[in-house]
């Protein structure tokens, strides 16, 4: 069983929990995730490492709540325990001899972005950040990402904080005006990183990707988390989950993600008359 | 008395009505058949089932217990050898061990040994009430990388001779295959926790979520204080086809399909874990795990499950009563047929169509055999201009797996072969690096449990010897 030693919630949808973990936390980089299991009947489920805190044991998860068993997670409270925490899996985000990087963000993809600007901030790599949400409501980490960004900007689809529109348009600006990026790393949805990818391609940046497909153990066992990457089969797991985005089929990853979708429906549903009943 | 010339049947659940159902398939002796059975046995002198045991169970000795009705003194012997025999009289290979060689056999139905097994192992668990005997520990802690058969019987050897064993499982429940891969309806979970509760009252301790190599690597093992190092993480990652269409949804390999329904149990009705129930399936391989992941599938109501296997039935790799098995249930074989491509939905003028990327089909090449290969299989040569599609919703691919690669990677000094398997010096297990020792499908690749469970068994013994001899 694994304590809850903290929980926040971040917006309307977003949760961020630190979970006492010490030998996961002990080991942790960013770029790498994590699976837990909320209850004894619950579904194994990978969320990307938020952060970590090795002196206090404890790693950071952040989540959007999405289905059963994030709403699941989200009704848990501080002190509360969490069934099965298994990690550090996947491969740490590689940050070696990179002088100039943009981290491309988008929604709850920002949490899992920002350990990785961090580290590049605190190697002393330059870091131009892009994060890109919804609408002003749901902007998170603003504060964490100014301070390890020599660049912040920030979009949001209706304007209503920040620069309108999505993440591509000041990318592809700041290319265009002359920044010279070693890399850009993007994590957020899938079309997302679709679209930064075909953004970065015309100029050649190497730009990598943080695939989150859906899988069971986490370990290369199930290869229910395959991908296709330069036309071979490649496990999120233990292959990434960090990929060159330009080898990704970006249409078969969210093919695949929506798998369950129907199952999906069902136990949200299940989920929220249950809460409403415990409620009442 | 005239010696009956077959084995005393297995009550079974009638096929129709196993196969819409979890539970178990074999029911089990009766303490009247098991001592009938055992009756049959010649005690013969040369004892040759017990060669054909991988672990060297004394047969003819706890048989002879059944005869005298002392089934708890069955138990006392047999697990004198082995550490799950409610485990191994399930899923052994009998036909090709040691009922193989029974002299009985020569003549007549071999004893029906690995039933016996089964019912001395279920009357222990279910009768026995006594405490175990806790082993003196002599202070000196060895580490198990994985709770399957290979590393069960090698914690429950050392614990018993008086070592702290800590066994780390990657994932949250102990049991390794025997609780993801292999199918409740053949080896019901509730056997497997009685198991490893067993080991766990001689003092092993199970820490589960865990992964070695990735939360810990086997050198921190060392550094933590334990002085010997047992790796039997199983096989690893699944292999597919690289054919086209692979990535469809509605393929699963074998393993995944097979962990959602047995780990995670997603056939019950309050699991949170999806599963497909597809209508008609195809299920790619002949082994057992092809066998388990087509009745499974038949269980979670599909009307059509396809096997399809690129050699004829003389060849299927899976035991032969698996096979029955699935047979009676309604599986069919579709042999020397050899997988092209799977084809999909798309509807091209909605590409919001939730039907998109599922499976629609399998496409088909008969083959018919030909020349032998190095292994003096027949080789499957494909029938040109023989395509045709087979309608389904859902491919199981169960052709295999390839090793993992989490704790090579990590491991340094730890050599592995050509295919990723952990080289280890056959009778001893010792690996190249010195205080690690290994077993089970880490080192051969996909095999059965009772070999794994030797492996384990072999390794336990070299640790002993290793760790008497460094004296600490």
């Amino acid at each position: 069983m694994y304590k809850i030693v903290k929980k926040r919630l971040l917006n309307s949808t977003v949760t961020m929990m630190d979970v006492y973990a010490p030998l996961v936390a002990e080991k942790a980089q960013a770029g790498q995730f994590i699976i837990l299991r909320v209850d004894e009947n619950g579904e194994r489920i990978p969320l990307t490492v938020a952060g970590f805190n090795r002196a206090l044991g404890t790693v950071r998860i952040i989540f959007q709540i999405v289905g059963g068993t994030t709403m699941r997670l989200n009704e848990k409270k501080e002190g509360e325990f969490i069934r099965d925490f298994v990690g550090p899996l996947g491969n740490a985000t590689k940050t070696e001899n990179l002088k100039k990087v943009c981290i491309v963000g988008g929604g709850v993809g920002c949490a899992i972005a920002l350990p990785v600007a961090q580290k590049f901030h605190d190697e002393g790599c330059e870091v131009h950040s892009i994060i890109g949400f919804r609408n002003k409501d749901l902007v998170i980490l603003e504060d964490e990402f100014k301070s390890c960004s020599d660049k912040l900007t920030i979009v949001t689809d209706d304007g209503s904080y920040g620069q309108k529109g999505v993440v591509t348009l000041p990318l592809k600006q700041s290319i265009e005006s002359g920044e010279k990026y070693d890399e850009v790393i993007t994590i957020g949805p899938l079309i997302m990183m679709k679209f930064v990818v075909a953004t970065t391609r015309p100029y050649n940046i190497p730009t990598t990707v943080s695939m989150n497909p859906i899988m069971i153990d986490g370990t290369g066992m199930c290869g229910g988390c395959r991908l296709t990457v330069g036309g071979k089969t490649a496990f999120a797991c233990v292959d990434g989950p960090d990929f060159n985005g330009f080898d990704v089929d970006f249409d078969e990853a969210m093919a695949r993600s929506n798998i369950y979708a129907e199952f999906e429906k069902t136990e949200r549903e299940a989920c929220c008359n249950l809460f409403k009943k415990e409620a009442k | 008395m005239a010696i009956k010339p077959n084995k005393n049947d297995m009550p079974v659940q009638e096929a129709a009505v196993r196969a819409k159902n979890f539970s178990e398939v074999a029911l089990g002796y009766s303490a009247e058949i098991a001592v009938a059975e055992a009756d049959r046995c010649l005690n013969c002198k040369g004892r040759p089932c017990v060669e054909g045991c991988p672990v060297n169970v004394s047969i003819p000795e706890f048989i002879s217990k059944i005869k005298q009705n002392d089934f708890e003194g069955a138990y006392n012997i047999i697990s004198q050898s082995s550490s799950l025999p409610a485990v191994c009289g399930r899923v052994c290979p009998q036909e090709t061990q040691c009922e193989s060689k029974c002299t009985l056999g020569i003549k007549f139905e071999p004893v029906a040994i690995g039933r016996l097994e089964r019912f001395v192992a279920d009357y222990h668990n279910f009768n026995f009430n006594g405490k175990t005997v806790k082993p003196v520990l002599n202070g000196i802690k060895v580490a198990v990388v994985g709770s399957g058969p290979s590393g069960l019987a090698c914690a429950g050897d050392l614990a018993k001779k008086g070592y702290k064993v800590t066994v780390f499982e990657a994932l949250h429940e102990a049991g390794g295959v025997l609780v993801y891969g292999i199918p409740e309806f053949r080896l019901p979970k509730e056997i497997v926790k009685k198991e490893v509760d067993t080991l766990r009252q001689y003092g092993v301790e199970i820490q589960t979520n865990v992964v070695v190599g990735k939360t810990l690597t086997v050198d921190e093992l060392f550094k933590k204080g334990f002085s010997a190092v047992f790796i039997g993480s199983g096989a690893g990652l699944p292999r597919f086809m690289g054919i086209k269409g692979e990535g469809l949804k509605g393929v699963y390999s074998a393993n995944e399909f097979l962990t959602r329904a047995n780990l995670m149990k997603a056939y019950e009705k309050d699991s949170q874990t999806p599963i497909m129930h597809a209508k008609n399936v195809a299920v790619v391989g002949g082994g057992n795990v092809a066998m388990d992941a087509a009745r499974t599938a038949l269980r979670l109501g599909a009307e059509n499950v396809y096997i399809i296997y690129r050699r004829s039935m003389a060849e299927l790799p899976a035991r032969k009563e698996e096979v029955e098995h699935a047979e009676e249930e309604g599986v069919k074989f579709e042999i020397l047929r050899n997988p092209i491509e799977i084809l999909g939905y798309l509807n091209e003028n909605d590409s919001r169509d939730t039907k998109n990327g599922f499976v629609t089909g399998i496409k088909l090449i008969k083959c018919e055999l030909g020349e032998p290969d190095e292994r003096g299989r027949r080789r499957p040569v494909e029938i040109e201009g023989s395509e045709y599609v087979l309608p389904v919703d859902s491919v199981i691919m169960a052709i295999g797996t390839s090793p993992n690669p989490l704790i090579k990677n990590t491991t340094a000094g730890l050599e592995v072969n050509k295919h990723g398997g952990i080289i280890v010096e056959e009778k001893t297990g010792a690996t190249s690096k010195l205080g690690v020792f290994a077993g089970g499908d880490a080192v051969t690749g996909a095999a059965t449990v009772i070999l794994a469970m030797g492996a384990g068994k072999t390794a336990a013994k070299t640790i002993e010897e290793y760790l008497s001899k460094k004296g600490k």
